[in-house]
């Protein structure tokens, strides 16, 4: 069948398996083609889908142990986010990193180590991990974690499935007393003022900017800083405060078919991302958020990703280290105004330090933003790749659906090492994706 | 005091899970039945952890007739809500050649789920409360060639569970017949089922739980098959003997 990323692009040709238990993983596993696994399919390109079979691991969704004192929690790699929420905040806990969508399995946070606005404050979904089962090339599972087969436990992380395959893992929930977020909203006119913002504000645990990448010269990286923490029981008034892990329930609204390719030009979305800044730096600075909204205001819209029409859509992400990160992101938003082709989700973040064998995350920011899928949006990525890596920049493997195998390998030393180790564990001829082959990992 | 459990008979199916999620998420206890009930193991634990709420196992084979009464008197409580999705659709060729296949199938959905349901219909009754909620399927709407063994046993059992909710209208016990079209389950896995026409296991949950708290009688689970099967159902046989369906 026919299968592509969230982004719809590229379109791949595979054979999808859906194991409901470990035997019948196995035997897929030690079959005679390559495999890749695959979650709930939120990576935007290539990553989650197999040139020969796919095998999609949501039957692996049970939770299996909870220590209510130490907040660990152990469960099965196809189990989602938004599950681990709606089962463990009602008892006082929420995930320690969360990407912007709940709609992941753990399996997919763990091999794309991904992070949420507290990066420079608690790192990478890596952090929250005790220990992983991975089903390895002769269908074998073994723990590993930072204590044994370190090596593996860390290019697991961020390891974008190649490793083998997650079959169950044990995470860190954190306490909360509330379901609810204490939003602070900033205008910053420039980009200057938008990093200056992050850096006065690095103790504060959850930050983003939104970034109007339509505006240039003087308001160039014009954007809405938003920070963020869990509010406390005293934060919320009387009504909240009797249910105050409970903000309610909202229905989803779904796109129900594709959007026509003219709905999305440079025009509509400049009027978008005018009235979305008129909005942002008029509304009151401070308010109560509830959690839903406040992490995951996308997933409002079930399957949004039609938005972009059939020809679908690709991120750009990479993240530039401090010291060169003010000139690269200069240059990188600049070309995206240049060619009008910007889009309504751009996104800047600072990350804090990392160290970490193959995942994404460093020190540094990190810009984030789609494009529809038209004839000049390939080269002008390449010519984005271009700009990070003349800063020393690198990129994010869950959001990449076309990049150059030379490009990963200029930005980023570590891929030559993640193939050394596949190599020397035998894990290359059994574990494939259709990144990993065009990347040639 | 704790309120009474949900039974669900098949619960190794991922209907019967989700079903069984749909109500532990409401708050009940469950009991969960099915052969060979230690194997449920995991998904008890992922029940109990996620909603809070007590499950317990409990070995129920539907072809043991003799076997029911002790089934019944094993289960640490008398049930509030028991929901039959016990099936089994075999291959329709096999069935036409086979008629030791073909009773199987028939005593699978008919005869083992109206005989566990009349033996609790029974003791509902005597007690005054409970709901029985039966899970057959659109295919007993009307025999087609394609699978008419699995669908006249469907439609007995629809017929057995519309005359139960007759005879218990006024003895405070409610019947449920839900009708479920295409539903993405281990069944059809593999199948190409068209999308608007095929269910996931937690809609159909969510929807007996709805058709549980609100009374209803007889519920398709995706609306559209209503209008599918009135269609059907209304074909002149003499047109109807000629289609390919
Ligand atoms: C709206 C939206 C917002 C997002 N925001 C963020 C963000 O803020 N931060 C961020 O870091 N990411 C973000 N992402 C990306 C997303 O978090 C990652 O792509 C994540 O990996 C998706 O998880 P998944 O379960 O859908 O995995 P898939 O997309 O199905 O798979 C992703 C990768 O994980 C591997 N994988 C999945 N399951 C297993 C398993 N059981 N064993 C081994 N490997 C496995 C796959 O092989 C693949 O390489 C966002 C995505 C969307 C759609």
């Amino acid at each position: 069948m026919k299968l592509t990323g969230w982004g719809r692009f590229p379109v791949v040709e595979t054979q999808l398996r859906a194991p409901r238990d470990v035997a019948a993983l196995q035997a897929m596993v030690t079959g005679d083609e390559p495999v890749i696994a695959r979650g709930n399919g939120r990576s935007y390109g290539d990553s989650a889908v197999g040139t020969h079979t796919t095998l999609d691991m949501r039957h692996f969704d049970h939770m299996l142990s909870f220590d209510a004192e130490t907040g660990v929690l152990v469960a099965e790699a196809g189990v989602l986010l938004g599950d681990v929420i709606d089962a463990f905040l009602p008892r006082g806990w929420f995930p320690m990193v969360t990407p912007g969508t709940k709609f992941v399995t753990l399996g997919g946070a763990i091999a794309a180590d991904v992070h949420g606005k507290n990066h420079h404050v608690d790192g990478s979904f890596g952090t929250c991990v005790d220990w992983i089962d991975l089903m390895g090339p002769d269908g074998q599972i073994r723990r590993i974690s930072r204590d044994d087969d370190a090596d593996l436990f860390r290019h697991t992380l961020g390891g974008m499935g190649l490793t083998g395959v997650i079959v169950r893992t044990a995470i860190r929930l954190r306490p909360v007393e509330t379901a609810w977020i204490n939003q602070t909203t900033l205008p910053a006119p420039d980009l200057g003022t938008a990093m200056d913002l992050f850096e006065q504000h690095a103790h504060v645990p959850y930050s983003v900017a939104w970034i109007d990448c339509m505006s240039r010269g003087a308001h160039l990286g014009r954007s809405l800083v938003m920070l963020g923490d869990h509010a406390k029981r005293a934060d919320l008034d009387a009504k909240k405060a009797r249910t105050p892990l409970d903000a309610g329930h909202k229905g989803a609204l779904s796109v129900p078919f594709d959007f026509p390719g003219f709905a999305l030009n440079r025009w509509s979305v400049r009027a978008f991302n005018e009235l979305y800044y008129r909005v942002g730096a008029w509304k009151p600075t401070k308010a109560l958020v509830d959690w839903d909204t406040y992490f995951y205001p996308l997933d409002a819209v079930l399957k949004w990703n039609r938005i972009y029409g059939r020809r679908g859509f690709a991120q750009f992400q990479c993240v530039l280290p401090l010291d060169t990160a003010r000139a690269g992101l200069t240059e990188l938003l600049e070309a995206i105004a240049e060619a009008g082709a910007g889009s309504f989700l751009a996104v800047l973040k600072r990350f804090g330090p990392q160290d970490s064998a193959f995942s994404f995350p460093m020190e540094g920011y990190t810009l984030a933003l789609d494009f529809p899928m038209k004839p000049h949006t390939l080269p002008l990525l390449d010519l984005l790749d271009a700009i990070a890596v003349t800063h020393g920049g690198r990129f994010y493997l869950a959001k990449d659906s076309r990049m150059r195998p030379d490009t990963l390998r200029e930005a980023d030393s570590r891929a030559d090492e993640f193939e050394a180790l596949r190599e020397a564990r035998g894990l290359k001829d059994h574990f494939a994706s259709a990144q990993s082959e065009r990347l040639s990992l | 005091m704790t309120a009474l459990p949900v039974l669900i008979l098949g619960a190794r199916s991922d209907m019967g899970l989700a079903i069984a999620h749909a109500f532990a998420a409401a708050g009940h206890p469950i009991q969960l039945a099915a052969r060979g009930s230690a194997g449920l193991e995991t998904a008890r634990t992922d029940l109990a952890l996620r909603h809070g709420v007590e499950v317990t196992l409990h070995d129920f084979d539907v072809l043991d007739r003799d076997g029911f009464d002790g089934f019944l008197g094993g289960l640490p409580n008398l049930p509030e809500v028991a929901v039959s999705v016990v099936g089994y659709m075999g291959e329709q060729a096999e069935n036409e050649q086979d008629l030791a296949q073909a009773a199987l199938v028939m005593r699978t959905n008919y005869e083992g789920p109206a005989g566990i349901l009349a033996l609790l219909a029974n003791r509902f009754e005597a007690r005054g409360s409970g709901t029985l909620v039966g899970v057959s399927s659109v295919a007993g709407d009307r025999g087609r060639a394609t699978n008419y063994v699995y669908g006249s046993a469907k439609a007995g059992f629809i017929a057995f569970l519309s005359g139960l909710r007759n005879r218990l209208a006024k003895k405070g016990v409610h019947v449920v017949t839900v009708l479920p079209g295409f539903v993405n389950t281990a069944m059809t896995e593999g199948l190409d089922l068209p999308e608007k026409l095929t269910a996931e296991p937690s809609e159909v949950g969510a929807a007996v739980l709805k058709a549980v708290q609100k009374g209803r009688n007889v519920i398709y689970v995706r609306r559209i098959w209503w209008l599918v099967m009135a269609i059907i159902r209304n074909i002149p046989e003499a047109v109807f003997k000629k289609l390919k369906l």
